[in-house]
């Protein structure tokens, strides 16, 4: 079986695996990163990018690189924000993929399922690709597929937190009822969470502090590239289930031998 | 309803029911080995549709005792030990089909009747003093008599009598389901008969019924219109069973995604004799029959598995305890059957368990499992279209 590649929103992608933009110690090092962990798509804070025609640090960084970008609308408190953040930046941008935040809560930058959900159908039906960020949540994940999302992208653990899937129960559940592809987002701070979240179905992840925090990002950014294909390779491959002993009797299905 | 298929109404199961082939899942069935069938049974977590076609072949014929040992724990565990009961209320036997198969088809010549008014109330009652407080009304398919408007009107009158109110009658579309929840109807089962094309064809040649597609597109139209429970499954021996069981469970796999608002039921009717004479085209015996009931359970650990007094008490007697969660019981399946008794000349098909409800329930008991009569209000029906449209 050879390994197949993603499609959202009628992009293909070949890396599964995602990067935030955030936190490098300079432009150079994010450049660095994205190149060995080679990435297809890379999230941009809106609310970071320069205007009115000064260069951008980021993107200035990244230019030439054959990433798709994913502006999203960290800083956004509700849907009406959100809405009008996206919007301009599809002009700014010129794109109109959209990684969709909003967190009321500075603090744990949680996200709101009410304002996530109602923007999330304004914005399809503005013609945005929009990926929602979103609590390990499958009925909502299925509502926001409902409304036209491209991707669900739930939570691991708190975002920055570094603590793996704490969310594993609900992840899978997702995993296996979407029909859109899941990215698990947040929380992810070691290769092998993200080969886990692989290995448990998911589409994709997006990692941004476990690299960009490394101080050997570019290092650290290749070591999740490993992992992710190797989660990929397991889920395909379909990891052995543990065996169990054989029954020698036959007490539940005997019935079907003996004369009525 | 004899709406015709439009866009709206052409399944979008389709497309996947088309990709996998048949032939091509028939010949993945029958190329299982034994390692394929012990990987699916000890698998933690979901089983695959793969892991289905591995669970139904022959290969895995060798493994009823482990598959039983899994099926019976997955069961124990989502649904503990209850065992829900209900009845069918055959209301008419009137029908513009002819299906090859079926007791009720159009050039049978045996005596039509409709039930209305208050013979509907006489029959209700004979069933509530049964005990029953779920019912499946069972109908032809004859629209000019049973139509939206008629069963709105049965729905009215059984009510008052029971807390769960299923339909399997004529494919509906949208607005007739969404009239019919308005009424208080709890679940719609539809059985796609065979996902065969051609032997579909063969099997209904003349007939509202003869349109494979809108058939297949039933449980999205039920579901999007809101109905909470919906019952799918094939006529065990029209086709390959194994291949035609694979795509029941294609579509369930299918509609838990798509349309997951509701929750479903598989049933296993068996082709037994009836006034329409044919031997079955392939034979379903009680290991096979058993084998199926299995694999859905070990692929499904949610999914509601039913089985009807087609089969024999024996037979039922050691299935319940081993995936199936919900069985009729006393069943009449001429209208009017409760209140004046069965008339095998009027009946769709022959039953097999001829037991009393209160028979059957002491059987469970003994088996340690505790019939359900009552499992549902008629409260939780009142929003169901409401709920569907937000």
């Amino acid at each position: 079986m050879g390994k197949s590649a993603l499609s959202i929103g009628g992009r293909t992608f070949t890396s599964r695996l995602f990067l935030g933009t955030g936190k490098f110690a300079s432009g150079d090092a994010l450049r660095e990163a994205v190149v060995a962990s080679g990435s297809q798509l890379v999230t941009v804070a809106f609310k970071r990018v320069e205007r009115e025609g000064r260069v951008d640090p980021i993107l200035d960084r990244i230019a030439g690189l054959d990433v798709q970008l994913l502006p999203n609308t960290s800083g956004v408190r509700t849907a009406r924000e959100a809405v009008f953040v996206a919007q301009m930046g599809r002009e700014a941008l010129g794109t109109n993929w959209l990684k969709l935040e909003i967190h009321p809560d500075p603090k744990w930058l949680l996200p709101d399922p009410i304002e996530t959900l109602a923007a999330a159908e304004q914005l399809v039906k503005l013609g945005f690709v929009v990926l929602p960020y979103v609590h390990a949540d499958p009925v909502l994940c299925k509502r926001l597929e409902e409304v036209g999302c491209a991707a669900v992208m739930p939570l691991g653990a708190p975002i920055g937190s570094n603590l793996g899937l704490r969310t594993r129960e609900f992840l899978q559940i997702i995993c296996d009822q979407a029909r859109v592809p899941v990215v698990v987002d947040a929380g992810i701070g070691a290769p092998s969470h993200a080969a886990e979240a692989l290995e448990i179905g998911a589409d994709a992840v997006l990692v941004n502090t476990a690299i960009a925090a490394s101080p050997a990002a570019s290092k650290m950014a290749r070591a999740f590239a490993l992992a992710v294909e190797a989660g990929r390779l397991a889920y395909e491959a379909e990891l052995a289930p543990a065996t169990r002993a054989a029954h020698a009797t036959s007490p539940l299905t005997a019935f079907l031998d003996e004369a009525e | 309803m004899t709406a015709r298929p439009g866009a709206r109404d052409v399944s979008g199961f389709e497309a996947v029911r088309a990709a996998w082939r048949w032939d091509e899942v028939t010949r993945r069935i029958e190329a299982t080995r034994p390692a394929d069938v012990d990987r699916a049974i000890a698998r933690s977590g979901r089983r695959s549709p793969d892991d289905f076609l591995a669970l139904v072949s022959p290969a895995a014929a060798a493994f009823l005792e482990p598959m039983a040992v899994e099926a019976a724990a997955q069961t124990r565990r989502r649904f503990g030990h209850a065992m829900q009961l209900y009845a069918p209320i055959y209301l008419s036997n009137e029908c513009n089909n002819v299906c090859t198969y079926c007791g009720f088809s159009r050039e049978i010549p045996i005596a039509r009747t409709t039930l209305d008014g208050e013979a509907i109330e006489i029959e209700a009652d004979a069933l509530a003093a049964l005990g029953f407080d779920h019912v499946l009304v069972v109908t032809g398919e004859a629209p000019e008599r049973v139509d939206v408007p008629y069963l709105a009107r049965a729905i009215d009158r059984l009510r008052p009598r029971f807390s769960q109110i299923g339909v399997e009658v004529q494919p509906l579309d949208e607005d007739g389901y969404a009239a019919l929840l308005d009424h208080g109807l709890s679940s719609v089962t539809v059985y796609q008969e065979t996902y065969h094309r051609e032997t579909y064809r063969e099997h209904h040649p003349k007939g509202p019924k003869a349109s494979f597609d809108y058939r297949l597109g039933t449980p999205e139209r039920a579901s999007r219109a809101g109905v909470s429970r919906i019952g799918l499954g094939c006529l065990l021996g029209l086709e390959a069973f194994r291949t035609d069981a694979a795509f029941v469970a294609l579509h369930l796999d299918w509609l838990e995604r798509a349309c997951w608002r509701s929750r479903y039921s598989i049933s296993f009717p068996r082709l037994r004799p009836h006034a329409g004479e044919r031997p079955p085209k392939v034979e379903v015996s009680d290991r096979d029959l058993l084998q199926l009931v299995l694999a859905f359970r070990i692929f499904d650990p949610e999914v509601e598995l039913v089985l009807s007094t087609r089969e024999s008490p024996r037979f039922r007697d050691h299935v319940c305890t081993l995936g199936i969660t919900t069985m009729s019981a006393g069943s009449r399946t001429n209208p009017g059957g409760y209140s004046g008794g069965q008339r095998a000349s009027l009946e769709q098909f022959s039953i097999h368990d001829e037991r009393t409800p209160a028979q059957v329930a002491a059987m469970l008991d003994r088996r340690g499992l505790q019939p359900v009569f009552k499992d549902w209000d008629a409260a939780y029906d009142r929003d169901a279209a409401r709920i569907a449209s937000t």
